[in-house]
C-alpha cells in the first residue's frame, strides 16, 4: 500500500507513472521508486524461493546488503530489487534458487 | 590513474561533512557512494534532530541532507554515485567499480565514512517474509512511500526502535508492541513518551521466541526474560502481527579499514571491532582517516562532527591550513562533540572514543619504540 498522505512528508506525487510486468501481471509503478517498492505497493510479499529448501524470501535490509530480495529482471537473475529503480516495460520474475545463470541450476 | 587529494568513501553525514571541510580548505575532493542517492540514512530521518544549531538541531534529517548536499556541491566536491569502493591498497590506491568497470584511483588522503549495517536476530521463523530490519521499514515508508504490512511488532526499545515505531504510526501502521530484552528502555524518554501516549505498550525484559506463519509472518510468540536474560517458562504469549521489525543494534562497516591493515580494538559498546584512531580521526595507517559509525555506533550529529574533524585534519596534513588555524577549528568541533556526548547514554560513547584514542597513543608509542621513522610527527 502506498503512503499517499503523510503528516510530515505531505502528499505523494503520483502524476507520472510507468508500467512493469511482474510474473505476467502488469503493475503501475512510480518513476524513481525501486522494484521492491512497486511490489509492496501492490501487496506482493515474495521475491524468490531458496535453492535448497524452497522457502519463500521477501526483503530484509532494504539497502542492498543482504540480497534477500533478489529477482530475475529482464532475464538477468540476482538483481537486488531494493536498490534497482523501475523502468518502463521492465519484466520482473520471482526467482527460483540461484536463477538460470546463477551457477547452481534453477 | 585518476588522482584526487582527498577521497571520501560514503556520502552520508560524516562523509559529506568531511568533504565540505576539506574542499573549503582548498583540496580537490571526490566522494564515492554505492547508493543511487547521496545523504546516507539522512533522507529517512523525518524527525527533528537534537543538539546545537551547529548540529542542525530542530531540523529534520532529510532537510539536513539537502543542506549538506548543496554545500558540498557549492564547494566543488565531486560526488560519484552508484559506485562501489571494493578495495583499498597500499599508498591509498582505491579500487572502484563504476558503470560496470573497475578502476584505480590514487588519493593522498582517504577518509572512510562507510557507516554501519543493522544487526539481525535469529529465532525460529526469522527467515519468514515479514521479518525485516527497522532501517528497512524506514526506507520503505519514508523514502519509497510504501507500507510493507499493517500490524507490526518492534523488537528493541533503543532510539531506533522507538523512533521508527513512531514513524510507522505516522505512516499509518498499527504498532502492536515494542519489546526490549533489557529491563529498561534504551532510548531517550522523549521518544518513548511519544509512542506511549498513543497507548503502544513497551514491554521490557521481553523477547521474541518464535515467528509463525505459512509462507509469511502471521503471529509472534513473546516471552518474558529473567535478570540473566533466560526465558521464564509459562510467560509465553502469542500476538497477531504481519510484520516483525528488528532494531537490535548496528555493527560498524569496517571492511575497507581491515583491508588497509588498520589496527582494531574490540569495544562491545561501540558495536564491535572498530579501527583505532587518534584525535585527528587518523587510523594506524598514515593518511587513512575514519569518521561516523565506522568509529563506533553513534548518531548523525556526532558523525557530522567527526567528519568535520577528519576533513580539517586531512586538509591540514595536505598543507591547506596552518597548525594554528587547524587546531582552532578542531577545538571548536571537539567542544561540541563533548557537549553531545554528555548525558547518561552518550557518556558511554565518549568513553568509547577515549578508549580508541588512548589505544592510538599506545600504538604510536610502540611504533616509535621500534623505529623512529614510523612515528608520524606531523600529527603529534
Amino acid at each position: 500500500m502506498r503512503v499517499v498522505d503523510h503528516p510530515i512528508l505531505g502528499k505523494l506525487a503520483q502524476d507520472r507513472t510507468v508500467t512493469i510486468t511482474v510474473d505476467g501481471r502488469v503493475l503501475e509503478a512510480i518513476p524513481g521508486e525501486t522494484i521492491l517498492a512497486t511490489l509492496l505497493a501492490h501487496g506482493i510479499r515474495k521475491c524468490r524461493t531458496t535453492e535448497k529448501r524452497h522457502e519463500p524470501r521477501w526483503f530484509f535490509c532494504g539497502i542492498g546488503r543482504c540480497t534477500d530480495c533478489v529477482m530475475t529482471v529482464d532475464g538477468v537473475p540476482n538483481v537486488r530489487t531494493c536498490v534497482t529503480m523501475v523502468r518502463e516495460g521492465m519484466v520482473v520474475e520471482t526467482q527460483t534458487g540461484l536463477g538460470e545463470d546463477g551457477g547452481g541450476g534453477s | 590513474m585518476t588522482r584526487f587529494q582527498v577521497l571520501v568513501v560514503g556520502a552520508g553525514p560524516a562523509g559529506l561533512a568531511a568533504a565540505i571541510e576539506a574542499a573549503t580548505a582548498g583540496a580537490t575532493v571526490l566522494v564515492i557512494d554505492e547508493n543511487s542517492a547521496p545523504g546516507g540514512q539522512l533522507f529517512k530521518q523525518i524527525h527533528k534532530f537534537f543538539g546545537s544549531s551547529a548540529h542542525y538541531a530542530g531540523i529534520r534529517g532529510l532537510d539536513i541532507g539537502r543542506k549538506m548536499l548543496d554545500e558540498a556541491q557549492a564547494r566543488g566536491v565531486e560526488i560519484w554515485l552508484d559506485s562501489t569502493v571494493w578495495g583499498l591498497f597500499a599508498d591509498n590506491h582505491v579500487a572502484v567499480i563504476r558503470n560496470e568497470r573497475s578502476m584505480l584511483i590514487e588519493a593522498e588522503k582517504v577518509i572512510l565514512a562507510t557507516g554501519a549495517y543493522e544487526n539481525a536476530l535469529s529465532f525460529p521463523g526469522w527467515t519468514l517474509p515479514g521479518v525485516i530490519t527497522a532501517g528497512s521499514l524506514q526506507t520503505m515508508m519514508n523514502v519509497q512511500r510504501v507500507l510493507p504490512a499493517d500490524r507490526m511488532l518492534m523488537v528493541g526499545a533503543g532510539n531506533i526502535g522507538l523512533i521508527v515505531s513512531y514513524q510507522a504510526m505516522q505512516a499509518g501502521m498499527d504498532v502492536v508492541a515494542v519489546i526490549e530484552a533489557r529491563d529498561r528502555i534504551g532510548g531517550y524518554a522523549v521518544h518513548a513518551a511519544k509512542i506511549r501516549r498513543y497507548g503502544v505498550p513497551i514491554l521490557t525484559s521481553h523477547t521474541i521466541s518464535e515467528a509463525h506463519g505459512a509462507g509469511q509472518v502471521e503471529s509472534a510468540t513473546l516471552v518474558q526474560l529473567d535478570e540473566r536474560f533466560l526465558a521464564i517458562e509459562g510467560t509465553e504469549r502469542q500476538i497477531d502481527v504481519d510484520m516483525i521489525c528488528l532494531a537490535v543494534g548496528l555493527t560498524p562497516m569496517a571492511e575497507l579499514a581491515w583491508m588497509a591493515g588498520c589496527q582494531f580494538v574490540y569495544v562491545p559498546e561501540a558495536g564491535g571491532h572498530v579501527p583505532i584512531h587518534d584525535e585527528n580521526m587518523e587510523t594506524t595507517v598514515p593518511g587513512l582517516y575514519v569518521a561516523g559509525d565506522i568509529t563506533g555506533i553513534e548518531e548523525a550529529n556526532t558523525a557530522i562532527d567527526e567528519g568535520r574533524l577528519a576533513g580539517i585534519a586531512a586538509a591540514q596534513a595536505l598543507g591547506y591550513c596552518s597548525a594554528a588555524e587547524a587546531s582552532g577549528r578542531k577545538a571548536l568541533v571537539c567542544e561540541r562533540l563533548d557537549e553531545l556526548r554528555l548525558g547518561e547514554i552518550n557518556r558511554t560513547r565518549r568513553t568509547v572514543q577515549e578508549i580508541l584514542q588512548a589505544q592510538s597513543s599506545g600504538v604510536r608509542q610502540e611504533l616509535s619504540d621500534v623505529s623512529p621513522q614510523c612515528g608520524r610527527s606531523e600529527i603529534r
